[in-house]
């Protein structure tokens, strides 16, 4: 039982104040991302097939090596705010929510970290 | 954590079936969702033949006639019987609206007539709208203003200003928008919802409205304001044909431009 009054609920935890940096730049991303994934799309069906020497070659390009860094930069930051949001729907388990946003930053980090770091070794190698 | 069964108490049985009068031949069946908390029973579907030449065309008319004539302890809201007072709504058909202004010929088979989704029901028809009222107050809805009203006129729009609110004036508050929306259904105590979030726009666009920054401060939440994801269910089910939806994308576009 509760003798709260209806409207200090709804004030809740109000107002947090820093939402507006996660949607904007999840629809940067978002745009973004578009040419992004096509370029990329298309760069690797052009290379199917092609021996390690030809894709290392592709990659050292210095145009090629900054798209990759963007593209594995934008993607992880985007799928952990997208995912973040997702499990701010549907997890209303304090603690779970918590836990759960945590570890998907953590996962995008090593993921991206690991991605940026192959990319690199790649490109400096030839 | 996420709950994927239904409480207990919203497992809905059929009913009682109400036959026609003797001798009615243009017979509607109306399938009318029936809670009594004070039973102790779960919800019901009863059914209710109506004699349609003796019956007004709205849904609501039905709805009239069937308490004054079959069972008087149906019990819904009402008022205006025009659209203007937002009490009737519910959700006709499988979509929110006001029964007074949906027409009983625009449902083929039989009439569905359910409360609105997703609140808790005090009887039959009739949904608990506390928590809604207070989101709608919480926006604070009314002109606030540093400058004092001048003294001997009202304070003046110019027909452009006014135009700016036009298809938000008009809401009725009847929050058939709020509760079709999914990410109210998920998250209503802390998301206001788009019938609030039309009425703090209607605010905000209002040329003699002089605290827009805070009204814009205090919907900066990632519940308050960012659970809407762009359903639009809000403008698909408006009974007034407004569009909630846009008024947040709005409000959404005025706080990129505030931070």
């Amino acid at each position: 039982m509760s003798f709260r009054a209806e409207i200090g609920r709804v004030f809740g935890l109000a107002f947090s104040k820093s939402s507006v940096a996660h949607w904007w730049v999840q629809r940067l991303t978002a745009v973004a991302l578009v040419p992004m994934v096509l370029w990329f799309v298309a760069s690797i069906a052009q290379l199917a097939g092609a021996n390690i020497e030809l894709v290392r070659e592709w990659m050292s390009n210095p145009v090629t090596t900054v798209l990759l860094i963007l593209l594995i930069v934008m993607v992880f930051h985007h799928a952990q705010l997208g995912l973040q949001v997702v499990i701010e729907d549907y997890v209303h388990t304090e603690w779970v929510k918590t836990a759960s946003i945590t570890a998907v930053k953590i996962m995008a980090t090593i993921l991206g970290l690991s991605s940026l770091i192959a990319v690199l070794k790649i490109a400096l190698s030839g | 954590m996420v709950e994927f069964a239904l409480p207990a108490n919203s497992k809905i049985s059929s009913g009682k079936t109400h036959k026609a009068p003797e001798g009615a031949t243009n017979i509607k069946r109306f399938q009318v969702y029936r809670y009594d908390p004070d039973d102790g029973e779960n919800p019901s579907v009863d059914t209710f033949e109506v004699d349609m030449d003796t019956c007004g065309p709205m849904v609501l008319d039905a709805l009239i006639k069937i308490k004054n004539e079959m069972d008087s302890s149906l019990t819904f809201r009402r008022s205006c019987r025009e659209g203007v007072c937002g009490s009737c709504a519910m959700n006709v058909d499988g979509t929110n609206t006001l029964s007074c202004i949906k027409a009983i010929d625009d449902i083929d088979g039989d009439a569905k007539i359910y409360p609105l989704p997703h609140m808790a029901v005090v009887k039959d028809l009739v949904p608990d709208l506390k928590q809604a009222y207070s989101q709608y107050a919480s926006i604070e809805p009314w002109l606030k203003s540093v400058n004092e009203p001048p003294a001997d006129k009202e304070r003046l729009q110019s027909p452009e200003e006014r135009a700016k609110l036009d298809g938000l004036w008009e809401c009725v508050l009847c929050f058939c928008c709020s509760t079709s929306c999914p990410s109210y259904w998920w998250n209503g105590d802390r998301y206001l919802g788009p019938a609030a979030l039309l009425q703090a726009y209607r605010w905000i666009a209002d040329s003699r409205d002089e605290d827009t920054g805070n009204r814009l401060d205090n919907l900066e939440d990632p519940f308050r304001l960012y659970r809407c994801h762009t359903i639009m269910n809000c403008t698909k089910t408006c009974p007034k044909h407004l569009n909630p939806a846009r008024a947040i994308a709005e409000v959404k576009k005025l706080i990129v431009e505030h931070r």
